[in-house]
């Protein structure tokens, strides 16, 4: 069974003011699955929905967002959740931070600046399981820092002391002290320069390493999923468009948008004029007919515009959504 | 390369803030005895990189006229710009060196429609004397970046897409027709399948109009893409500086070894190098006030000398290290 199922999943934003009714379709039919012990990224540009996708399967979401349709359905080995009809204070004690946590992009907003690191994890720690004895909870704290490699001081320190990498990595001990089965990592090392930003990620490799559990790393970055991700799925306005192992996304990418992404990414070593992608991400206020990359796409046909591809199932757990790929197979 | 004959020249700047409070407090050296050259006969683009915190921005800052340098000077085409006290001379200068920002969101006012800023660049810059007579320049600017007037007329900076809005701020440094364009991280705001549009762009600008560009960035692989020559900063030095295959393909200095290494590489198959596990500094801030070479603490190299004086720069397979690794090669 997979950790993770999510079946066409439909989330819009909807709004209504002076009569006028809006609707922002962020997630638009997305299914996936997320196994055990594995690093799933997300890649995709800013407004593709992942954020909002992430909301829904946290059980983050708050109006004007909604569910429209569609299924997500934990399985924690114990016990399985329907996250769409979890009673909200059943989700509180006994599955968020136990067994989702959340590492955000600048971790200023989880660390209060008033209250040093150590009252933080206390705040986290009582809130979700309660602190029977203080002394223990101390030590536990303390080991568990020195075990992810940070020295134990830090809990004695503001946020505003430590660096920004430091202060990325306080919130990953932070969100693993009760060893969660998912990791949700969203733009974790976005602001940060670039060693930093390695060992950041390397510090979340060894904890998925060590203690198995599944981690959702979703950013725009395709060059940190070719290094950390172990399957990789391409965003494109609300969809899912592709999905791979990260070497065959990689290597041999089947739709033409992720074609471009990669294609276009510089890289040290190389001088080759790269071609950038014409048009803009769209609106999804109003997003195109059929297939949504049509407009940018430069092997758009007909049936593009009107036909919205079925997602299809190629060797080795490749996943596209494409005309030319359906017919290619075909 | 003789100061006189350069189009922008950068001697011994030295730009150091008061921190702390003012009884007990210290110097901290944001750019720390930079100097660099750009030719102006031959327009290049010249990549200034560090990580943040590198005194990139504090560098930009001084090239632009907002910050006098505590000592050295700089000298754009000939004139040191210590001597710019009147309005005309200010106008001049900022009509010869144009910037262009990191966040076009910031940059163009939410309430102004963005043709406005065009238009007051162009009649600021004495290029025409009335809206009517700026059109055609302000049209001409835009084509140059891949729009047009009509794409942009009453448009406010919420209408247009984070690509388009930076191309309008590379379209408006571009209406006073400058001999410099500063560009600090011009595309860290923008998205990826975008990204190399504005990138380009800075190449024709460069090959087509003869303009020199000074891109600031914390992107190697960009910087690798677009410049002729980098210069990597670190706690206010420049560490090392050369042609950017040269600096980048066979990295000298230690810290650029280990800048270099980090990027990720967009491939899936160089992942263990990358993997490979690295300290990090705790407390990163203090670098600023190490006496001798600010990387002395996390260098795999170090020497006792390190830690005494500051290196001196070495020339060495066509680039300048700052490092006494190489000062045996130099002789």
């Amino acid at each position: 069974m997979p950790l993770l199922q999510i079946e066409d999943l439909r989330a819009y934003y909807r709004t209504e003011v002076y009569g006028i009714s809006r609707s922002v379709r962020a997630v638009d039919g997305v299914s996936m699955e997320l196994y055990n012990n594995e690093i799933y990224g997300i890649a995709g540009e800013s407004s593709c929905g992942k954020t909002t996708l992430i909301k829904v399967i946290s059980g983050t979401l708050k109006p004007p967002l909604r569910v429209e349709s569609g299924r997500v359905h934990y399985d924690f080995g114990a016990f399985e959740v329907d996250m769409l009809t979890i009673d909200p204070e059943e989700l509180r004690q006994t599955v968020r931070w136990k067994e989702i946590s959340y590492v955000m992009q600048g971790s200023m907003s989880v660390l209060n600046p008033v209250r040093k690191i150590i009252r933080t994890f206390e705040d986290i720690v009582r809130t979700h399981q309660g602190i029977p004895n203080k002394k223990l909870f101390l030590e536990q704290t303390q080991e568990h820092v020195r075990r992810l490699g940070l020295p134990p001081d830090v809990l004695n320190l503001y946020p505003h002391q430590l660096s920004g990498g430091m202060r990325q990595r306080v919130a990953i001990a932070l969100a693993t002290v009760f060893h969660p089965s998912l990791i949700i990592a969203d733009e974790p090392t976005t602001a940060l320069d670039v060693v930093v930003q390695r060992g950041v990620l390397q510090m979340l490799k060894d904890i998925q390493a060590e203690s198995q559990n599944t981690v959702l790393l979703v950013t725009h970055d395709l060059a940190v999923h070719a290094n950390v991700a172990d399957r990789v799925g391409i965003m494109y306005a609300g969809r899912i468009v592709e999905e791979a192992p990260t070497q065959i996304i990689f290597n041999a990418p089947r739709h033409p948008y992720t074609e471009h992404l990669i294609r276009s990414l510089p890289t040290i070593g190389d001088k080759s004029v790269k071609a950038s992608l014409g048009g803009a991400p769209p609106n999804l206020a109003n997003p195109p007919s059929g297939c949504r990359f049509h407009p940018r796409c430069p092997l758009a046909m007909d049936r593009c515009r009107t036909e919205t591809p079925e997602m299809i199932t190629l060797s080795h757990h490749h996943r596209v959504a494409c005309h030319l790929v359906t017919e290619a197979e075909a | 390369m003789s100061a006189s004959g350069a189009l922008l020249h950068v001697d011994h700047v030295t730009v150091s803030f008061h921190i702390g409070s003012f009884i007990a407090g210290g110097r901290l050296m944001a750019v720390n005895d930079v100097s660099f050259s750009l030719d102006a006969d031959r327009p290049e683009i010249f990549a200034i990189a560090g990580e943040s915190g590198s005194g990139k921005t504090t560098l930009a800052r001084v090239l632009l006229h907002d910050l006098d340098p505590t000592q050295g000077k700089v000298l754009f085409e000939g004139r040191d710009l210590a001597t710019i006290k009147s309005r005309r001379d200010a106008m001049e200068f900022m009509r010869k060196v144009q910037p262009v920002f990191q966040n076009p969101f910031e940059t163009f006012s939410p309430l102004r429609r963005v043709e406005d800023y065009l238009f007051e660049t162009a009649i600021q810059f004495g290029r025409a004397k009335n809206r009517r007579d700026a059109a055609p320049i302000v049209d001409e600017a835009l084509r140059l970046v891949g729009l047009s007037l009509d794409e942009v007329r009453q448009r406010y900076p919420h209408e247009l897409s984070g690509g388009q809005i930076q191309r309008v701020s590379v379209a408006r440094a571009l209406i006073p027709k400058p001999h410099l364009i500063l560009a600090d991280e011009p595309v860290s705001m923008v998205d990826a399948s975008l990204r190399m549009a504005i990138v380009n762009l800075f190449k024709k600008l460069r090959d087509e109009q003869k303009v020199s560009v000074i891109y600031i960035t914390h992107d190697l692989a960009t910087a690798y893409y677009i410049s002729d020559r980098i210069a990597i900063m670190l706690r206010g030095y420049v560490v090392e500086s050369g042609p950017v295959e040269k600096v980048l393909d066979n990295p000298l200095h230690p810290y650029t070894q280990l800048l270099q290494e980090s990027v990720p590489r967009p491939t899936a198959s160089e992942r263990e190098q990358w993997a490979k596990h690295i300290e990090l500094g705790t407390m990163e801030v203090k670098e600023y006030g190490r006496i001798g070479c600010k990387y002395a603490g996390r260098c795999p190299h170090v020497m006792d000398v390190c830690k005494q004086t500051d290196p001196p720069d070495v020339e060495v397979e066509g680039r300048t290290v700052k490092c006494y690794l190489y000062l045996d090669d130099a002789r």
